[in-house]
């Protein structure tokens, strides 16, 4: 029992990384990660987010859709449900650190449009035999990956942006190349463990 | 033609839940005014000089919100735009010469033999730091004092002088050195 939770958590953390591996949520991987406050907060928030619309969705999913036998309605409703925590957070993170709120601006409401959340949500439903508690752990699982690298990566990106770089590698394209790096890497993980 | 009754039924019900959700979290998460401007207010020096171009710190403050550069305050100088630039997450930008230098601690002195007692410099005092009536002698509360010049212009007598606060044990503060400036092709070269 407990070691299927550990396997899901290593699967979705290193093997299958949504970002580096299945090249989801590239957008604020890009987008936010220029410093790593920033990106620990916005790791935060998409953590928050991807752990309570996978388990939102899953009940979406389990007790209303099937039961109805209403499955083609399962994208449309998760990215209601999305939305929804989307919307949630904002108002949260708006009261209780307006700082954060001003640091990640746009990027914030964004988590809606970032395709690993709906990617996590989906994937879900698509595996046999879920249980809620696995759901849950494969959504948190899959937002600690997503958090590991996007800090990872704000950090490589504060030493760049000091690093003597060739002048047309500077800026966007040094980043490109870096997680691209960083994607080989992880692949190095594969067959680490079968999920 | 029931499956679509049914989609349409569902879908409608979980709108309604989650709307519900979400208006009892706008009240209960409501934000009153903008609490950055507290923040920024906090950093500003309050001389209420009005150099910025702003009646005070505080509506300054709230410009800087809106997105006002944030090297237009003298007084603060360039550690109070270091400070400012840290806690918004912008570059520093170098103090804005139009709308004044930056200075030494300054406070006002009135030259009292020569003060006539008219009052134009308790108007233009924006901390109340004045202290005099109608055809007496005027004289500066020195820890009141701001330093911000604003009573030297509505004198008709030029009694005013901004002389540099004399400094004492008590005021006394380490002069920071400036920040290191750290330039990649000098790695290893020392």
């Amino acid at each position: 029992m407990m070691t299927e939770f550990i396997l899901i958590l290593l699967g979705t953390i290193l093997v299958n990384n949504f970002v580096l591996v299945q090249f989801l949520g590239l957008c604020p991987f890009m987008g936010v990660s220029g410093k790593l406050e920033t990106a620990m907060g916005m790791s935060m928030a998409t953590t928050f987010v991807l752990t309570l619309a996978s388990i939102l969705s899953y009940l979406t999913y389990q007790y209303i859709l099937v039961p109805f036998e209403l499955e083609f309605l399962r994208t449309i409703s998760f990215i209601l449900v999305i939305a929804v925590v989307v919307q949630f957070t904002e108002m949260v993170v708006h009261k209780t650190s307006p700082l954060l709120y001003r640091v990640l601006g746009i990027f914030l409401p964004l988590i809606t449009t970032n395709c690993a959340v709906l990617g996590v949500a989906l994937l879900i439903t698509n595996r046999s035999e879920q249980t809620f508690l696995s759901a849950a752990t494969y959504g948190f699982g899959a937002a600690l990956g997503f958090s590991l690298v996007l800090v990872l990566f704000a950090g490589l990106r504060e030493r760049i942006a000091i690093a003597d770089v060739p002048v047309p590698f500077r800026g966007a394209a040094i980043g490109m190349i870096t997680a691209g790096l960083m994607s080989l890497a992880f692949m190095g993980f594969t067959g680490l463990i079968r999920l | 033609m029931s499956i679509v009754l049914t989609a349409i039924v569902v879908l409608l019900v979980l709108s309604l839940i989650f709307g519900a959700v979400l208006g009892y979290a706008a009240v209960r998460f409501r934000v009153e005014g903008d609490p950055i401007v507290d923040q920024i207010n906090a950093l500003l020096p309050q001389t209420q000089c009005g150099q910025c171009g702003h009646p005070g710190c505080r509506p300054y403050a709230e410009a800087i919100a809106n997105g006002e550069p944030i090297n237009r305050c003298p007084p603060g100088g360039e550690s109070t735009i270091q400070a400012l630039a840290d806690l918004l997450d912008v570059e520093p930008l170098p103090l804005d010469g139009e709308h004044g230098e930056a200075k030494p601690p300054m406070v006002a002195y009135i030259r009292e033999d020569e003060c006539i007692g008219c009052t134009k410099c308790i108007q233009a005092c924006p901390v109340d730091a004045i202290l005099g009536a109608a055809k007496q002698m005027h004289t500066v509360i020195i820890d009141e004092c701001t330093g911000c010049d604003l009573c030297v212009e509505p004198c008709p007598v030029d009694c005013i002088d901004m002389l540099p606060l004399p400094v004492t044990t008590q005021n006394w503060g380490w002069i920071a050195p400036p920040p290191p400036t750290l330039v990649a092709d000098q790695r290893g070269v020392s």
